[in-house]
Formats: C-alpha cells, structure tokens, sequence
C-alpha cells in the first residue's frame, strides 16, 4: 500500500514538472503569441470587409464611411512612408485582407486534407471553381443576372466537392482516380465554356488572373464573401476539431467509435471548397493546393503535436502571404507565384530544420 | 494489478460445452455480473452473430456463421489467411453490414447502436497512419474521451483519466512523443490506452502485435490478461494459435465457415484446427 502511495506521489510530481514545463515552455508561447497575432490581423481585415460593405447603406450613419476613409487615409500615410502606391487603394486592401484570411483557412483546413493524404482534393476542387467562374460568366451574360460571379463559382465548386465525396465514396477509398478525372473534366468544361462564351457573351474578366492569381481580381464581393466564410469556417473547425482530428487519425476506430465519419468527411470537403474559392482570387487555380499543402508540410515537419502542426501551419501560412505579397508588390509580379515560392522556402527551412534534428527519416509525407 | 497475471490461466469456470461447429453455442460464463442497463435494454451478450454471411462480389467471407460474446469473454478468433477473420470482426462492429444475417451489439441491433465509447477498437491498419502524422501519445490516448464529449471540451477528469490510462499501460514517460517516434510495442500501448480512457467495455484487437518483437509481444500480452482479469471483454484476432490457447478462454476458429466456437480446453481436444487450416495448408508453429 505504501509502494502505492509512494508511486502515487511520485506521478503527481511528475505530472506537475510537466504541466510546468507545458507553461513556461518558450516555443509553446511564441506559437500561441504568433497565432494570437495571425487572429488579430485576420479580426482587423474582416473589420476592413465590414466597413467596405456598410459604407454602402446610408442609414446606418456616417460612421462607416469615416472609419474606412481614415482607414484609407493610414493607407496613404503607409505609402509615403514606405515610398509606395499601394495602401491607398481600397481594391489592394480587398486583396490583402483576402490573402491574409486564405493564410489563416488554408493551413486550417489543409492540416486535415495533408493527413488525410488528400491533399490534391484542393487542386481539384479549384478546377470545379474555374468552371462555376465559366458558369458564372456565362448566366451573367445571358441573364443579366446581378449576383457575384464569386458566389456561382462557390455553388459549382460546392456542388462539384459533393460529387467528388460521393465518388470516392462509392470507390471506397480517397483514390486519385475521381480525383484525376474531376479535376481534368471540370477544366475541360471550363475551358470549352469560355471559348464558347466568347462568341456570344461579352467577357470582361481575364481568364489569366483567374488561372495564376492576381490583386487585382479581388472584388468587394469576393472579398465579403471570403470574409463570411473565413469566420463560418474557423468557428466550423473550432466546434469539430476533435472529430476531424479522430477521423484523420484512425478512420476505422472513429467510425466504431460512432462518429458521422462521412458526414464528418462531407463537412471536410465542403469547407475546402470554401476555401479554394476565396484561395483561387489570389493564388490561382493552377496555385491555390499550394496554400492548403505546403504550410502543413513544413509545420510537420518540424511540430511535436498535432495542435502544433495546426498552429505552426497557420503562422507559415500567414508568413507566406505576407511576405509573397510584399514580394508580388516590391516586383510588380502576380501574387499567387509570390506566395507559393515563399512557402516552398519555408518547407525547405523546415526539411532542413528536421535533417539537422536527424528525425525526418521518421516522417514520410504523401 | 498487471502483477496478478499468472501464464496460461484461462480457465474462468467456464461450463463445458461440445464442440459444434456452426451453430451457435452460449458461454456459461457467469463470473463478471456487472452487467449493466442502458434504457430499456438489459444486455445479455455482447456481441451477438447469428447466420452472417457476406461475400465480396462473387467471393463467399463468411458463410452461415453464428456465434455469441458475453461479458468478460476472452475470444481468440482464429483462422487461416483469407479466412474472413478481420470480415467478421467488421461485421461485429457495424464497419460494414452483412448479406445475410443479424448482429445485436450490447443488445441493440448493430445498425442502431450508439454507444461508440463503450468499445475499444485497434485496427490492423492503426499504425499506418499514425506513421506518419505528427501526434502525441497524449493526443491519441485524449481520442479515447472524443465520443463521451461530443463537441464540447474536454474536461479536467476527462484528461486525467487520459493520463491514469497512460499510467496502465506504463508509457506515461511517453506521453510527449510522438506516435511514430515510438517502437511497435510501445505504439500498440498507446493504442489499448486509448481504448482504455474511453473506458470500453470491449475491446476488439485485429492482429494487434504484427512487427513487435517477442518480449513487448509478451508484455502486450499480459497487459491484455490484465485487463480481461478486470472485467474488460476482449475480442482478439491472432495468427498465432499458441498465444490464443494460451490466453483466450473461448475460441472461434473460422475459415469462411464456423468450425469451432467454444471454450479453449475443448477446442484444444478437437479437430476444428486442422479441419479450418486443412483446406488451405499451413500452421505456423511457434515456441515460446
């Protein structure tokens, strides 16, 4: 009995020692720091959407119009400063905050999709998206329909996620076979939908910034709508994070355990419909898997956690943004580009990192 | 508690029983009594298989097979490659449904059964992934308490029954690493410890100690006693004879059909091995 107690004792000590050494850990506090600040900035740019869109409804007073002037205003100041010409245009800010809430989503939603080994589901899912934007050029054209052209290609890329889901469903794995032929048949009718469309509707929208990216394809709507979805999927994974986290690890033991795994596993893949769409304005439909994958590849690299994964994942993410913008901006080069290189640089910082640790041979990423 | 295991005992008083290949048998097994009342349900078995058969497209599985699992049950279930084991033990679970046939778990009818966290389930496939994503032991031990929390947070006593599971299985020291750091052995303690913070009530092993070498196997395996002596049920799935005879207190040898489901000693004395693994060959003889 006394053996007991003494052992007893001694995990309590032990389990004390390592709750400390969990709060006084300095990597644990720079993460949580630097997710903190990601949060931040990503409150501050949906707080730029939201002024952006209430500025247009008079009856709410004139405060909107003044904060996003003054927002404005820093702009110009930031401009000067920095001897550029671009924290003055509210089309640049759409973009940007854009980017940085992709920084946040992406990684979010990819540290499932990589461990998942599903990672191509997003090239895929931005193939479908270029052919909602076909759609969405088209009805537009033909209808006159006043709806944003974002919001159709969401519809067809959520539209074209269920299918995906439901074919490899019924082909019992997440096999690349759907994969391959969703993504070169959603292109395909893209494609042929805009060749046709050519002839018939005018097309004002170049299909290029699409395909590689561009600031400048970012519209209010889009911007809006990447707003809502970004907050919508954020609080999607908050609620969920166990089951996701579950149903990647061990499929089978979650499925025994109970849990909705297909439907867990239509929720995954409608988020990352979300997310290609508003990734897509920025990176590209040719870039945008490079958001949900590489941060993630990098992060697990080096991350002893899954939770550290997640965190490290949206800090390289977000970095990668930041820093391809300034890059795409400093060069006058497109963005999407800009922000995967930066990414790949981290990724090949982090295989280094965990070359030198001597533990990578113990990681093998699909 | 791990000290009280003595090698080979399995004789929990079970009632002798003949040997009777395709027909349901029930365990006389009365010594784990703790049954317990869900709703309106008062569980009698399990797991109860009866007349289950599923074939994978033109291949038969499983043919006819009926077979019961009470509480505190130890259930080697044995077979040759291709036999339908791991079909079965599916089936048991409700991961696939059958042709034909019926499967009550803890009395409910498999396809309405809800109480996910009342079973511990490692697959053959559990260490494929966790080869290669970055989680800790705490963090695969914590999924043991996901079904009991649903979406809410888990709680102070939900982490510390995580931890006191760790503590069983004596990979506390572990807890930190992570799972594909860890040695075969050590990784399938991470995994029974999991299933042991969810605290099952069965626990369902596929080949669970495929590439761990011998003296884990062996520790594994007296972990296993350890946690059948406590009242836990324990369904296992073995290519290995010798350590099922040695362990389990009930047997069911299976290849396609049911060739024997009953208690250790009298399959021992039957021909239900050889009449299973003649049809396609071998017997892998080991000595321990």
């Amino acid at each position: 009995m006394s053996g007991q107690d003494e052992h007893a004792t001694e995990s309590t000590h032990l389990s004390e020692e390592r709750s400390q050494s969990v709060k006084l850990d300095p990597r644990r506090a720079v993460e949580l720091l630097g997710v903190t600040l990601v949060g931040i900035l990503g409150a501050l740019m949906i707080g730029f959407v939201a002024l952006d869109w209430l500025r247009h409804y008079p009856s709410l007073g004139t405060l909107p119009t003044t904060a996003f002037e003054q927002f404005l205003i820093a702009g110009m100041w930031a401009d000067y400063v920095l001897g550029t010409n671009v924290f003055q245009h509210p089309f640049m800010w759409r973009s940007i905050a854009t980017g940085v809430l992709v920084g946040i989503v992406g990684p979010l939603v990819g540290t499932y999709l990589v461990h998942r080994q599903m990672a191509l589901i997003g090239e895929t899912l931005a193939h479908t998206a270029f052919a909602g934007v076909a759609i969405g050029l088209l009805v537009i054209g033909l209808t006159g329909f006043g709806g944003s052209l974002m919001f159709v290609a969401l519809l067809v890329s959520v539209v074209g996620a269920l299918a995906v889901q439901w074919l490899t469903e019924r082909t019992s794995t997440f096999g690349d076979v759907p994969i391959a032929i969703m993504l070169t048949g959603s292109f395909a009718v893209g494609t042929l939908l805009i060749s046709w469309g050519r002839g018939h509707v005018p097309v004002t929208i170049d299909i290029e910034d699409f395909l590689f990216g561009s600031m400048a394809v970012v519209t209010a709507d889009g911007a809006r709508m990447m707003a809502i979805l970004s907050v919508a999927v954020v609080a999607i994974v908050a609620v969920t994070y166990k089951q996701l986290l579950f149903i990647t690890f061990d499929e089978q033991a979650a499925r025994v355990a109970q849990l909705n795994v297909s439907g867990y596993n239509t929720l995954l893949v409608v988020m990352t419909a979300v997310v290609v769409v508003g990734a897509m304005q920025v990176l590209g439909v040719i870039l945008v898997a490079g958001m949900l994958v590489i941060p993630v590849a990098a992060a697990s690299q080096v991350a002893r956690s899954f939770r550290e994964t997640l965190y490290l994942s949206i800090l390289i993410g977000q970095i990668s943004v930041l820093g391809g913008f300034a890059f795409a901006i400093g060069s006058s080069l497109p963005s999407g580009g800009s922000i995967i290189v930066v990414a790949i640089a981290f990724y090949l910082v982090a295989v280094a990192a965990s070359l030198l640790a001597g533990r990578s041979a113990a990681i093998s990423m699909h | 508690m791990r000290n009280e295991f003595e090698p080979g005992a399995f004789t929990h008083g079970s009632v002798q029983e003949p040997t009777c290949p395709k027909r349901t048998i029930r365990s006389g097994r009365t010594k784990h009594t703790h049954l317990r009342e869900r709703g309106e349900f008062t569980v009698s078995s399990i797991v109860d298989v009866q007349n289950v058969t599923f074939s994978y497209g033109e291949k038969l599985a499983l043919d006819d097979v009926s077979l019961t699992v009470d509480e505190g049950d130890f259930l080697g279930l044995i077979g040759p490659n291709g036999s339908g084991k791991t079909t079965l033990l599916h089936i048991m679970l409700g991961l696939i449904g059958p042709d034909r046939g019926s499967v009550e778990l803890f009395g409910q009818p498999v396809e309405q059964f809800d109480q996910g966290e009342r079973i511990g389930y490692v697959s053959q496939k559990a260490t494929s992934r966790g080869g290669t994503m970055p989680v800790t032991v705490r963090e695969c031990v914590r999924m043991g308490r996901f079904a009991h929390v649903g979406h809410s947070r888990l709680s102070d006593e939900d982490r510390q029954i995580a931890e006191d599971a760790l503590e069983t299985v004596d990979i506390a020291d572990l807890a930190d690493q992570r799972i594909n750091q860890l040695s075969g052995g050590q990784r399938q303690r991470a995994y029974i410890a999991r299933a042991i913070a969810s605290e099952a009530d069965l626990l369902a092993l596929d080949e669970p100690t495929v590439g761990v070498d011998a003296e884990s196997r062996d520790a594994f395996y007296r972990l296993l006693d350890s946690l059948n002596e406590s009242g836990i049920t324990i369904i296992l799935i073995e290519h290995d004879i010798g350590v099922v005879t040695d362990r389990a207190n009930r047997i069911a040898c299976i290849n396609t059909e049911l060739y024997h489901h009953g208690d250790t000693e009298s399959f021992v004395e039957s021909e239900a091995l050889s009449e299973a693994y003649g049809a396609t060959g071998t017997v892998v003889h080991h000595h321990h």
